[in-house]
């Protein structure tokens, strides 16, 4: 789907939405963050997209692994007896 | 809790106690990265022991020039590989924009949002609230493909650096980031679904 810009050379929302992990990894080069942060300055909708990414990264940091189960911990502490032993 | 360095001198010096608090420490970082390299929980179980068996052979090989949970996963990765279960296979990542962060139905035809995000972050403020949005996202994280589930893991759940995540996973950054984008995408989108209120 091409787009139909309504300015030539500005950022539209469909391209800003791939650039928010650049954006948030740093590595948008200086005036391409510059392009970024002026649409942002005046699209309430592409604001909220990006505190959601930063919601969702904050969330995949509080998922916690399984704790380990009895039953692994004795079979390891078992192979390292064996292990010391050889 | 001791720093891994310490934990690390400990087992060099052959001291048990040091070895089951590591394995208190890393086993289910190490089982959730092995199940998105090989096809069942037996499998994944057997490799992260087979990890362990080269963490007590290799410690005292172990230099410290990386983190030791750096260290740890690229063994991790490389035990996977070599198990001989044939790995998920997955398709080359094609860096074109194949995969929108947002379906392009929800943009208009000048490219402005046609349907813009609906608001969820406010819901998951509270510590309830946010457990129940955590647990969504882990049982989405079977459906997605497993190189954006080994990146988001190394780089949103353990929280290595792009570096370090390219270097446990053998992957250029460029591929990291497609996939760390195509990942987090996926998982706003799922929450926007489950959550968002239109």
């Amino acid at each position: 789907m091409r787009l139909r810009r309504d300015r030539p050379g500005e950022l539209v929302c469909r391209e800003a939405v791939e650039l928010v992990t650049e954006y948030l990894e740093g590595l948008l080069p200086p005036a391409e963050r510059e392009r970024f942060e002026a649409h942002l300055a005046e699209c309430p909708g592409c604001c909220d997209y990006l505190a959601q990414m930063r919601a969702t990264i904050a969330l995949l940091g509080r998922v916690e692994p399984h704790a380990l189960s009895d039953d692994a911990r004795a079979a390891l502490v078992d192979l390292y007896r064996r292990w010391r032993e050889i | 809790m001791a720093p891994d360095g310490e934990l690390v001198s400990r087992l060099q010096g052959g001291d048990e106690a040091a070895f089951v608090e590591l394995v208190e420490r890393y086993q289910g970082s190490l089982l959730r990265l092995a199940a998105s390299f090989v096809p069942n929980r037996a499998v994944a179980e057997e490799v992260v022991q087979d990890v362990w068996l080269g963490v007590v052979r290799g410690i005292d090989r172990f230099e410290g020039r990386s983190s030791l949970k750096t260290w740890l996963f690229r063994i991790m990765v490389n035990r996977a590989r070599s198990t001989g279960v044939r790995e998920h296979r997955e398709t080359p990542v094609d860096l074109t924009n194949a995969e929108p962060a947002v379906p392009v139905e929800r943009f208009a035809a000048n490219g402005h949002w046609a349907q813009p995000p609906a608001p969820w972050t406010d819901d998951v403020d509270g510590r309830l609230e946010a457990d129940d949005a955590v647990r969504r996202i882990t049982a989405h994280l079977h459906h997605l493909p497993h190189t954006q589930r080994q990146v988001l893991l190394m780089r949103d759940f353990e929280g290595l650096t792009a570096t370090e995540a390219c270097a446990v996973l053998g992957i250029t950054e460029a591929n990291q980031r497609v996939l760390l984008h195509r990942a987090r995408s996926r998982v706003r989108g799922m929450l926007e679904t489950d959550l968002g209120k239109v």
